[in-house]
């Protein structure tokens, strides 16, 4: 196993660890730090993989993710959490332990759900694809467990973070243009969940989604 | 000249948008938005002749494309843009409410969703496309909770959360369908370009197309709503301002539906009708189930017209399952019906809303005695939406009905006439009862629709039934853009 196969499975690790701990810590602004870590982690498989693949564009690549999902967004998430205590789950859908275990049973589906893209073509990076489809399924189980709305934005930004590490994973990358403009629309699209969830707050007093409840058949 | 036929439809609304912002609401801008969408429509009609003279045309190095379909598509975000946008000013002076903030940013967002679905329809390539329908669930959800209301807020949050999670999903899909199109040998510019996907279909991996597909599938279902990714729809297409339900009605769900489309156009060759056949199939079959069921105890309007949607985008899946280009000139004729009905369906049910100070069906009644005007156009547009001749509706169903024989869904088609004619008999009823059920007879006093909004409204309801009649001056233009880009 040369070097660069090592650097690579230490990041996709703290990446995969940084999703299953935001499924641990329930309150925003420990999610919040958890998902800048993964950020970091993001940008340093881009880093590794245009290491080992000479493939220079992607430390830019590499220099925007890390700066769009390590400070931005987290930042974003982390000026929306207020002191109060509101902003814990205080009534979670699934407790800790049983959605710990849920996490492992999606890692293991996620492993045999890749298995067709990994055998596409059997690289390291290749190899360690499950691990993205992994998040993008626990950043689906935090969306529906969750019932708070700052909580949903974290489930949100795991599934793009898992996408995204797919992406790099699978092919280097998508092309460049697609890259901006997908990094453009998740931006705008947290900065909009932030600012409904400010007005819902102001409306409703908490930003529990469970006080939604007026629309209905 | 087709470089400039590119740029025109995005170019113009986000002009106006401009506009807006700098200039506010005012008399001389307020029909900017109705300007832009004339501007969109004269561009389809030109790029729908030079298409159906010359083929398709591309540009920007296949970043962007035109075809039938395309020009289809963009001819309806002119058509019902006009409509929609000629009912905003009404709307706005209907609300006294509104500050001189919100109407400019009412007018900005307008032409910026404008803008995005015509890049949607325009984009050569499947990641362009996505950032462009991503863009439209960013610049909606605002006009989706303009009124500020709690309901409107909840809908809006529901509507970014379960729509972005669904693009979310679609994205998946496409870095799926760029892997398995990088190991069949594209380089990294054509991996994601329609005609060369479409062109090196048999040489993806199955496997690995099959999860994208399914991915693709489910993603741009949510924002076409589809089941399972379809609880947004109702909440939102009821809270949000009439001319905005029209449009995210009327084009939004059918751009939607235009990728889904295109990606069969890559699925089927590959690997083989019976796949996406299935998936289509339960989730046109799911939604019309739902829609149906929900139809039955509706008790207002807006979201009865919600959920009518879900039953026609229900039944256009369907066609989309069955895939002949019997069945997909089929589904398009009833995407240009359902968009003109739902248009005028919705901005009518606006003025309603504006003089009856209600949304409950229970609430209005006789409204054909009351407002002769405004009750004709709203029975008009649920007629056609219940798919009475002479509106189109009726010819684009039966259409539908005959390729799924003909393709042996006779199942699948049997199922969802069923299901139509329950979503039928639960419409009529409530439409009956917000039309002729008893209450005051006397004709209501008030303002009545005046001449410059009643005309849209007419007009489209005349070519909507021209088109049941003869659909002969699209007729060309529809069966090309069966096609989808061959």
């Amino acid at each position: 196993m040369s070097a660069d196969a090592e650097w690579l499975d230490l990041a996709c690790g703290v990446f995969l660890l940084a999703a299953v701990a935001v499924v641990w810590r329930r309150d925003a602004a420990a999610n919040a730090r958890l998902l800048a870590v993964q950020g970091v982690a993001l940008a340093a498989i881009a880093v590794v993989l245009g290491a080992d693949q000479h493939h220079p564009e992607l430390y830019a690549v590499a220099a925007g993710v890390g700066v769009l999902r390590a400070v931005i967004l987290p930042g974003i998430l982390r000026r929306a959490v207020t002191a109060r205590a509101e902003d814990r789950e205080s009534r979670p859908l699934m407790n800790v332990g049983a959605s710990l275990l849920a996490s492992a049973v999606l890692v293991l589906l996620a492993y045999t759900a890749a298995a067709p893209m990994v055998r596409l073509e059997n690289t390291s990076a290749a190899r360690a694809l499950p691990v993205g489809l992994a998040v993008v399924l626990i950043g689906l189980l935090v969306l529906v467990t969750r019932r708070k709305a700052l909580s949903q934005i974290a489930g949100f930004l795991l599934l793009d973070n898992g996408i995204t590490a797919i992406a790099f994973l699978a092919a280097a990358g998508v092309p460049l243009l697609v890259e901006l403009g997908v990094s453009f629309d998740l931006l705008l699209a947290v900065l909009v969940l932030r600012v409904l969830s400010n007005r819902l707050r102001a409306s409703f007093g908490s930003a529990d989604l469970d006080d939604l409840r007026e629309l209905h058949d | 000249m087709n470089t400039a036929l590119f740029i025109a439809p995005l170019v113009a609304p986000i002009l106006a948008a401009a506009l807006y912002l700098g200039l506010g609401w005012r008399r001389a801008t307020a029909h900017a938005a109705t300007a832009t969408a004339a501007v969109i429509l004269a561009d389809a009609v030109t790029l729908a002749v030079r298409v159906l003279r010359h083929g398709p045309i591309d540009a920007a190095s296949g970043w962007l494309r035109a075809d039938a379909l395309t020009a289809f598509m963009l001819i309806g975000i002119g058509t019902i843009g006009l409509i929609a946008a000629s009912a905003g000013p009404a709307y706005l002076a209907s609300h006294g409410a509104e500050t001189e903030r919100s109407r400019r940013r009412y007018g900005a967002l307008i032409c910026l969703f404008l803008a995005a679905m015509s890049a949607g329809v325009l984009a050569g390539n499947l990641g362009l496309a996505w950032i462009a329908i991503e863009a439209t669930t960013i610049v909606t959800a605002f006009l989706v909770g303009h009124t500020g209301s709690r309901t409107a807020l909840e809908a809006a949050w529901k509507y970014t959360v379960v729509c972005s999670t669904g693009i979310a999903l679609a994205l998946l899909g496409l870095v799926m369908l760029y892997d398995a199109a990088r190991h069949a040998n594209l380089n990294e510019t054509n991996a994601l370009n329609y005609t060369a996907l479409t062109a090196h279909a048999q040489a993806l991996d199955p496997a690995v197309l099959r999860m994208a597909v399914a991915f693709l599938l489910l993603g741009f279902g949510a924002k076409a709503g589809l089941v399972p990714l379809h609880s947004w729809l109702p909440d939102a297409h009821s809270q949000a301002p009439a001319p905005v339900s029209a449009l995210m009605s009327g084009v939004l769900l059918p751009v939607a539906i235009s990728q889904i489309l295109r990606i069969t156009a890559i699925a089927n060759p590959a690997l083989g009708t019976g796949y996406s056949r299935t998936l289509l199939s339960v989730m046109g079959l799911g939604t019309l189930l739902i829609a149906a069921l929900a139809l039955i105890r509706q008790r207002d309007y807006k979201r009865m017209l919600a959920y009518s949607s879900m039953e026609h985008m229900g039944l256009i899946a369907i066609g989309a399952a069955i895939g002949t280009p019997l069945a997909l000139a089929a589904i398009l004729l009833h995407i240009a019906g359902h968009g003109l009905a739902k248009a005028v369906a919705f901005t009518s049910a606006g003025h309603i809303l504006a003089t009856e100070h209600t949304t409950s069906i229970d609430r209005v009644a006789n409204l054909a005695h009351r407002r002769p005007v405004l009750g004709g156009i709203f029975a008009a547009a649920l007629l056609a939406l219940l798919g009475f001749p002479p509106f189109s509706l009726f010819a684009s169903e039966l259409a539908l009905a005959r390729a799924g024989f003909d393709a042996h869904l006779g199942l699948v088609i049997a199922a969802a006439l069923l299901l139509l004619l329950v979503a039928f008999a639960a419409m009529a009823n409530h439409g009956a009862r917000m039309l002729l059920g008893g209450g005051e007879s006397a004709p209501a006093s008030g303002p009545t629709l005046s001449i410059p909004t009643r005309f849209p409204l007419i007009t489209a309801l005349v070519v909507l039934a021209a088109l049941g009649i003869t659909a002969y001056p699209i007729s060309t233009l529809l069966t090309t853009a069966a096609g989808v880009g061959r």
